[in-house]
């Protein structure tokens, strides 16, 4: 799996600023500032897409292949089984607020937590499976833990799903906050989503991003070179699962209920599409997948009742020809000008 | 019935719903093992055989020609897919393949529910196989001991081909070192193509088999990808006898369970799996390091 990122772009140091074109200058200031440029855009969404709350549905995926990609894109690690850690954070965040009347900003911690474990449990187990095992290892135990939420039924609703997550007012110290707004429920959203990319990007850019990418690239070397290649990839995978455990209660938060179908396998695969659609390996990638999928669902669903058919040929489309997704091939194109 | 015959009838319903397992183990497997290819359509082939089965049955009204059929129709839809989307992507890593045969699946079922609906299909048990046998310890579906028989039949075979032919013998040497097979002059890329039909076929033609006894729904195909799933990674990836003996044992599990604490069933197998991750990473018959 090549990687595309900001090496890819910039020309070596000292060339002269004459041989770069002001596109490729200013692709270079969006890498460098990346955290503040994919916030920028999401400010913005609201009001380039039909309606908010497919602004939502994007912010919302969007963060949750974010989470995937770091897993995916920059460890090398295939996880078919992020459903699973998404779903809890959905149910952990829904059952803290219903079952135990937990206030809503107690309740985001809960299904971060309750998400981190369950990654902690699914990534211990996979990753003692080596290489193609890992993509059916997770994909098992995701299965394994949609089983178990749909039995629960007391707890999680079962079949129905887990219902009455009213959150209707956001109170900040005092001053409150109309959660049923779209507009200002995508802004408090927002505000969680940018704190969990600048802390996605701060891990990218520290020894331990260093790490994953070298275990992606050649995992004998990394271990050669010392470093504990498996611990290495279960801190990954927890990192991950609390990502998406975070878009997990997000969710919960903004449907107010939370469907058994957040666990499913077809929820796994819907990342991983998002993922390579985008572009793993880069930062914005994820985001570009996640709103590119869900147009092409928004729009299909108007004429046809088959989208899943389009959406599976514009895959392996993609798989085909386009491996690096939309934006690792922008950004290809550019490195190579 | 005694106690201990109630548990023997249970044995007995596990290995019949093990020899499922077993033969969408085996095509899985032999697919793995020759072209190094996870394939995330298996489950779809797998419906597609069950809905061909059906189809061909209701038109010619003849059990035995669906079952002819089925295959064919199923391995053809195989080497369609391998010549035109995997072929391309041979070397270029081990992802490739497995994301491109899960956007296959998400196709082939949405292409059966633009077909046939979304509703699923009637199915029936072909006259001959209807009604129930006694087996000493009780009365037992003749169809269920029919799906023993012929999975027992279908492994031998496949045995016999891979153990005694020319061609068993390519495919063997073709798992060990393709680039001494090809230096050799055969044209691998032929056999993997004809492997990966083959597997496709098994699929296809379980499918089929499964059809009279078991809801045939486009979505069918999804739950039993993820069980033959742990049945490979149970028995050992690229492994026959991992195939069957881990295909049974899953069955026995999900059945006695069943029996026992039938709200625990779905999971015991998932619990089944973590034993043997934590205790035997490579599974029963795997080959520590294969995969690294």
């Amino acid at each position: 799996m090549s990687s595309i990122d900001i090496t890819d772009v910039v020309s070596p140091r000292g060339a002269p600023q004459g041989s770069r074109t002001v596109l490729q200058r200013s692709m270079e200031f969006i890498t460098r500032h990346r955290v503040a440029a994919v916030i920028a855009l999401l400010v913005l969404l609201p009001w380039l897409v039909p309606y908010e709350a497919l602004a939502v549905n994007i912010l919302i995926f969007g963060l949750f292949a974010v989470g995937f990609n770091l897993l995916f894109g920059y460890t090398g690690l295939l996880s078919f089984g992020h459903a699973a850690l998404f779903g809890s954070g959905s149910y952990g965040a829904g059952i803290a607020i219903v079952h135990f009347g937990w206030p809503w900003w107690l309740a985001i911690p809960a299904g971060v937590t309750l998400a981190s474990l369950v990654g902690l449990v699914i990534g211990y187990l996979a990753i003692r499976s080596r290489g193609i095992y890992f993509s059916m290892v997770t994909l098992a135990l995701a299965q394994c833990v949609y089983f178990a939420f749909y039995k629960a039924g007391r707890y999680t609703g079962g079949e129905d799903g887990l219902r009455g997550i009213t959150v209707d007012v956001i109170n900040v110290f005092g001053w409150r906050l109309d959660f049923l707004h779209p507009t200002t429920k995508y802004f408090v959203l927002l505000v969680f989503v940018a704190a969990a990319l600048w802390f996605i990007s701060r891990v990218l850019a520290s020894p331990f991003g260093a790490v994953i990418e070298g275990i992606r690239e050649n995992e004998r070397r990394a271990a050669a070179c010392g470093y504990d290649v498996a611990a290495t990839k279960l801190i990954a995978f927890v990192i991950s699962a609390a990502v998406c455990g975070l878009a997990g209660t997000l969710r919960a938060l903004h449907l107010s209920t939370v469907p058994i179908e957040s666990l499913h396998y077809l929820t796994s695969g819907h990342v991983v599409m998002m993922s390579l659609l985008g572009g793993m390996g880069t930062f914005f990638g994820p985001f570009v997948g996640a709103a590119f999928v869900l147009l092409i669902e928004e729009f299909a669903t108007n004429f046809t009742k088959y989208w899943q058919l389009l959406v599976g040929l514009v895959f392996v489309v993609f798989v085909l020809f386009f491996p690096r997704g939309i934006w690792g091939s922008i950004l290809h194109w550019l490195g190579r000008r | 019935m005694s106690e201990i015959n109630v548990i023997l009838m249970q044995m007995v319903t596990g290995v019949s719903l093990g020899s499922l397992y077993v033969l969408l183990a085996i095509g899985l497997s032999l697919i793995f093992g020759m072209l190094t290819v996870v394939n995330f359509a298996h489950g779809a082939y797998f419906m597609v055989g069950a809905y061909a089965g059906v189809y061909t049955y209701t038109l010619t009204g003849n059990f035995w020609v669906s079952l002819v059929a089925t295959p064919l129709v199923a391995g053809a839809l195989g080497l369609l897919a391998a010549r035109l989307l995997i072929r391309p992507l041979y070397g270029r890593g081990i992802d490739y393949p497995l994301l491109l045969t899960f956007g296959l699946s998400y196709v082939m079922i949405d292409t059966i529910r633009a077909l046939f609906g979304i509703e699923g299909l009637p199915t029936s048990t072909p006259a001959a196989l209807r009604g129930a046998v006694n087996i000493g310890i009780g009365h037992f579906p003749l169809y269920r001991l029919f799906l023993v028989a012929v999975t027992a039949a279908i492994v031998v075979v496949l045995w016999l081909f891979i153990e005694k032919t020319r061609y068993g013998l390519i495919i063997r040497a073709g798992v060990r070192n393709p680039e001494i097979v090809r230096v050799l002059g055969v044209d691998i890329s032929r056999i993997w193509l004809l492997v990966f039909g083959l597997g496709c076929a098994i699929a296809g033609l379980s499918g089929a088999l499964i059809a009279p006894i078991r809801a045939v729904t486009p979505e069918m195909g999804i739950s039993v990808l993820v069980e033959s799933f742990v049945v490979t990674v149970v028995g050992g990836m690229g492994s026959l006898p991992g195939a069957v003996t881990a295909g049974l044992l899953v069955g026995i599990v999900y059945s006695m369970t069943s029996l026992y604490a039938p709200d625990l069933a779905e999971l015991s197998i998932f619990v089944l799996m973590a034993i043997v991750l934590l205790v035997r990473p490579q599974g029963f018959f795997g080959r520590a390091g294969l995969m690294a």
